[in-house]
This record gives structure tokens, C-alpha cells and sequence, in this order.
């Protein structure tokens, strides 16, 4: 990792520290902030919302759990997001594994489609999906937000999984084969198995990518009452706006579960993320 | 072998396909062709027929005044996110790879923000922004200066991207530094033998050797500043104040989804995708080395050439 491993320490490295601590204080300061602020009422909010809580309350939680649907929120998001991550896996490895191991005419046609797919941003392919949930009857429901969202990850996943899968030596397979298994038994029992790495990063990001977005909640989901939670929050701005505290708590309440998961699988996640990007 | 049989090949491939040309494919040609098209509700209704039209949304498009605010504030943040996230996290980047310690903690820490998600971000700027008790007014009222409208018509653009630009910088961090740790230590050690400084070897070494990354990190930027949508609609609902502050994806979901006119929608989003990738192809074509195009042009020709001689001989 370090470039400069060979070099003699120079005064120079203290100012390299002092700024990289500044960006990390600019990066870090705006959630403190709120979390700190989340345990105040909204007048203190207000008065000093830089020192700490003269009295710790839990007002504005209480606030939030009474007043707004957040542990159904919560419940939605989880169960969108949970499919979608759970559809995208499988999809995408079977894709990739078609794409992988047969020869078959159209393949660089196939192969060629899901990398332009790339280029469809979802602004693109939302009202023609709308009119279909419309047409079905499914809008306000979890799986208007289902479908396209797999649909939407799909494309990027296989490209990562194919990568993957393209590594993976043939001879183990060949070998499972002549020992009288089918290529089900082989997909299933090697093929999956082996991919395991890529698939934690198919699954990051598409759970993350899921569970952040807001466009497709917002068009597919119309009754209040089953709002995820980045439409919940949406609405809880435009309503309660200037209560400062419940605001701050609402912010806290979104931003925690994934803080949790990022602190205890930031290396997965990191690479999660980017791994699409490094490979080009 | 193992592979001969082809039958088991549609149980690969067709849920996967199946699924993207439903939610995919075909919306996306539906979308072009409805652009083309007056709708008058998004389901057609019996009896109700949808006129075509024409290029006449495309003429709307071309002269609407909200068009392009919307446009020049989207081609405006594609530069900033140049400048700034990659910018920014390119000079982090050397920095962390300078250091011999913490240089995990501040992965994780600059990463952080782009697992949050927009709705969030947008929220808490809001708090910071607010006039009445904002966090930005009360450092300004703690000064003693006078409190500051922050998302007035002059300020809300600028207001807007800070957050959006802030919270991806950790994105672009860390592909850089990914790249950055690709350059062998020996070239780097080569040059100071050669007597050249570590400031300068950044211009000399590691911008050159960075060019792949930078492509890449580039081409996402600014692919992704025509994405944003999540943020400035939290913050600035409708492109408040007065329009101003509208994004090409916000103005396409004003019209769509707030005015219910499908049909320029529809438009709008044409617009987006051709955008994207004329800038794409742009950007690969700055950044294509001129001397490798001619090689690869004079190749091609090679080939065609040698083709053409092995037809005519045969």
C-alpha cells in the first residue's frame, strides 16, 4: 500500500497528517452533529445545537416511533431491498454462468446488450415500467419497487460476476462431471461455492444501492402508509421540517443500521463498491 | 463436454434475460417511441387515442427556458465533479499513500458518506442551511455576523452541490488510491536517483501512470452528475427557489410525476441518456492518446488491407 515506504519521515509529513485529520473532522462533523442534536429538544436545538445535551432525552425518538410509521418503514425497505439483493444473485450467477461455459451463436450479441445496459439511467425505462405496475395493479405494493430495482442491478452484477466466473479453472467441473454429476450439481455445488467472493460484492452493493434509493420508491409507492424508509424520511421533512429534533432523530434513525453494518464489513462494502469501477 | 448439451442453457439464461427485456429493453425503445407520441393518461384508456406528433416535444424541449437551467446545472456539475470529487479525492489520495500509519482509518472514514444514502444527506444539509437556527447561522450569529439565506435564488445551486460533491469524494478516494498503489515502488525510487523531488515525481510519475484510473473515475462522475436526482429534490423539492435549482432528472420527474405529462417526460429523459453518452464518448476521446489512435487506426487499415489482398487472391 504505502508508496513511500523507503523514504526518510520529513517535516512535510505532519502537514500531510494535519490535513488528511481536517477532511476526516469535515467528513465525520455532519453526522456527530446530528446525532448529538437528536438528543435535544428542538428549542435547545436551535440555542446550541454545538454544545452537548444539557439533558440527554429521547424525546424525539419517542417522537419519531409514535408519530411515524418508522419500524414498518424499516420492515418495507428491509423486504424490498432483501429480494432485490437475493434476485440479483441469483440472476446474475446464472447469467454469468451461461455466458461463461457455453458456446452458443448470439453470445457476443447477449454480451454486448447487458453492457449497453449500462448506459440506460433509470430516468429512461421509469414511466413505461410505471404503466406496466399501473396495468398490473401493483403499485403501493413492495413489488413495484421489486422488479425494476433487480432489473435495474442486474446488468452491472453479471458484468462483475462473468469476470469472476471467467477465472475459475474448467478441470474441477470436467472432473465433477466425469464423476457422473449434472450441470446443475455442478453450478450448485462447485461453481456458486466458488464464486462466493464476488457474490458478497453483488450483494453489497445491490442492497445498498436499493435500500439509499428514493426515485423508484417515490414513483411506484403511493400510499403513505407503506412507505419505505427514504420516503418516509422525504415526507417527515416536508411535514415536520421545522421540528429540528425529531428531524435530527429521524436522520439518526436511517443512518444507523447501515453505520453498524459499514463499521463491522467496511472492507467488503468498500470493495463492494468499487470493484466495477477499478475493473474498468 | 460437461458443456455440449445445450438445453440447460435456457434455465441460465432466460430469467435473467427475461427479466431485463421486460424492465429494460423494452421500456427503454417504449420510452423513445412515447416521446413521439401525445399521451393523454399513462395507461391508454378505450376511446382515449394517443396522437402522434412528431418531433413537436423535441421542439418544447429545445425552447423551454427550464430546459436549460436544468441543463446548464447539470453540465455545470458534471465539471464540478471533476474538479472537486475527483480533484480532491486525487489529492487525498497522494496524501494517504505518503503516510505509513492510518492510512486504513482514513479509508473507512472518507468512505463513509457514500453508504449514507442522498434522502439522508439532504436532510441533514437542511439542518445545517436552515435560517431559523441553522447550524451554518448559528457559527455566523456566534461571530456576530448577520444570518445568511442559504438556499436564496443566488445561493441554492452552489448550496446544493456541496452536499452532493461531499458526500461522493470517499467514492473517488479510493479507486485513486487503489490506483495509486498499482504504480511499482522501483520507478518512484528511479527517479529520485535521478534527482527528482517527491513533488515533482507526482507530475513526472504518477499522473501519467494514473491515466486509466483517472478515465475511468472521470467517466463515472460525470456519468453520475446526470443521475442525481435523490439530493437536490430532498433539499430543493421542484427546482425551489423559482425553478433554479432543477437538474435534468428532477425537471424530468416534475413533469412526469408532478404535472403527469408523460409524453415530454419521456422526452426529457431522451435527452438524458443522449447526453450521457455523448459526454462518455467525449471524455474517451480526450483522453485517448492521439499517437495510440493513429497506431490503432493504421492496424485496422493493416487488416482491411491484407483482407481485401487475401480475397482478391483467393
Amino acid at each position: 500500500m504505502t508508496v513511500g515506504k523507503k523514504r526518510k519521515v520529513k517535516p512535510g509529513t505532519a502537514v500531510i497528517y494535519i490535513v488528511l485529520i481536517l477532511w476526516a473532522v469535515l467528513t465525520i462533523f455532519p453526522f456527530v452533529w446530528v446525532v448529538l442534536n437528536s438528543f435535544k429538544p428542538s428549542a435547545e436545538v436551535l440555542r446550541s445545537s454545538f454544545a452537548l445535551p444539557s439533558q440527554a432525552t429521547m424525546m424525539n425518538y419517542e417522537n419519531a416511533f409514535s408519530k411515524l410509521n418508522v419500524l414498518k418503514a424499516y420492515g418495507y425497505s428491509f423486504t424490498i431491498s432483501g429480494v432485490v439483493t437475493v434476485g440479483v444473485m441469483v440472476f446474475a450467477s446464472l447469467l454469468s454462468f451461461g455466458l461463461t461455459r457455453y458456446q452458443f451463436r448470439g453470445k457476443q450479441l447477449v454480451r454486448s446488450l447487458i453492457v449497453a445496459s449500462l448506459m440506460f439511467p433509470v430516468f429512461a425505462t421509469i414511466i413505461p415500467v410505471f404503466r406496466m405496475m399501473v396495468e398490473w395493479n401493483l403499485l403501493s405494493k413492495n413489488l413495484a419497487v421489486i422488479l425494476p430495482q433487480i432489473a435495474g442491478n442486474l446488468s452491472f452484477a453479471t458484468i462483475v460476476m462473468t469476470g469472476f466466473m471467467q477465472s475459475i479453472p474448467i478441470e474441477m467441473e470436467e472432473a465433477a462431471y466425469m464423476e457422473g454429476a449434472s450441470v446443475f450439481q455442478v453450478f450448485f455445488r462447485i461453481v456458486v461455492p466458488l464464486c462466493r467472493p464476488s457474490l458478497a460484492t453483488v450483494a453489497i452493493f445491490s442492497f445498498l444501492w436499493s435500500y439509499n434509493d428514493l426515485f423508484v420508491q417515490k414513483i411506484m409507492i403511493r400510499d403513505p402508509m407503506k412507505y419505505p424508509i427514504s420516503t418516509l424520511l422525504e415526507q417527515i421533512s416536508s411535514q415536520y421540517g421545522t421540528d429540528f429534533g425529531l428531524m435530527a432523530a429521524s436522520v439518526t434513525i436511517i443512518v444507523v443500521p447501515v453505520m453498524l453494518v459499514y463499521i463491522v464489513l467496511q472492507k467488503n462494502i468498500i470493495k463492494g463498491l468499487t470493484a466495477g469501477a477499478v475493473k474498468g | 463436454m460437461l458443456y455440449k448439451k445445450e438445453w440447460p442453457l435456457l434455465i441460465f439464461l432466460v430469467p435473467g434475460l427475461l427479466f431485463m427485456m421486460v424492465f429494460l429493453y423494452v421500456p427503454f425503445l417504449e420510452n423513445i417511441k412515447n416521446s413521439f407520441y401525445n399521451m393523454t393518461a399513462v395507461v391508454k384508456m378505450p376511446g382515449t387515442d394517443w396522437k402522434f406528433i412528431g418531433w413537436e416535444n423535441y421542439k418544447r424541449m429545445f425552447t423551454d427556458p427550464d430546459v436549460r437551467t436544468a441543463l446548464i446545472n447539470s453540465v455545470k456539475m458534471m465539471v464540478l465533479t471533476v474538479i472537486f470529487e475527483v480533484g480532491i479525492a486525487f489529492v487525498l489520495a497522494v496524501l494517504v499513500s505518503q503516510i505509513k500509519r492510518l492510512q486504513q482509518l482514513f479509508r473507512t472514514v472518507y468512505f463513509f458518506p457514500v453508504v449514507i444514502s442522498a434522502t439522508a444527506i439532504g436532510l441533514m444539509f437542511k439542518l445545517f442551511y436552515n435560517y431559523n437556527g441553522g447550524m451554518l447561522n448559528q457559527i455566523l450569529e456566534f461571530f456576530g455576523a448577520a444570518p445568511v439565506n442559504w438556499l436564496s435564488p443566488e445561493l441554492a445551486f452552489l448550496m446544493v452541490c456541496i452536499p452532493t460533491l461531499w458526500s461522493y469524494i470517499g467514492f473517488y478516494f479510493v479507486i485513486l488510491l487503489t490506483g495509486l498503489s498499482d504504480i511499482p515502488d522501483d520507478v518512484y525510487e528511479a527517479a529520485s536517483i535521478d534527482g527528482c523531488s517527491r513533488f515533482m515525481q507526482v507530475f513526472y510519475i504518477t499522473l501519467p501512470m494514473m491515466k486509466p484510473v483517472f478515465f475511468t473515475s472521470v467517466t463515472l462522475a460525470v456519468t453520475g452528475a446526470l443521475k442525481v436526482f435523490d439530493l437536490p429534490w430532498v433539499m430543493v423539492p421542484n427546482g425551489a427557489p423559482q425553478g433554479v435549482t432543477h437538474f435534468l432528472g428532477t425537471y424530468m420527474y416534475q413533469q412526469s410525476f408532478g404535472l403527469n405529462d408523460y409524453d415530454y417526460g419521456s422526452t426529457l429523459a431522451v435527452l438524458i441518456v443522449v447526453l450521457g453518452i455523448a459526454v462518455s464518448r467525449g471524455i474517451g476521446y480526450l483522453t485517448d492518446d492521439p499517437e495510440e489512435r493513429k497506431e490503432r487506426k493504421a492496424k485496422r487499415m493493416q487488416k482491411k488491407a491484407l483482407k481485401t489482398a487475401g480475397k482478391g487472391a483467393a
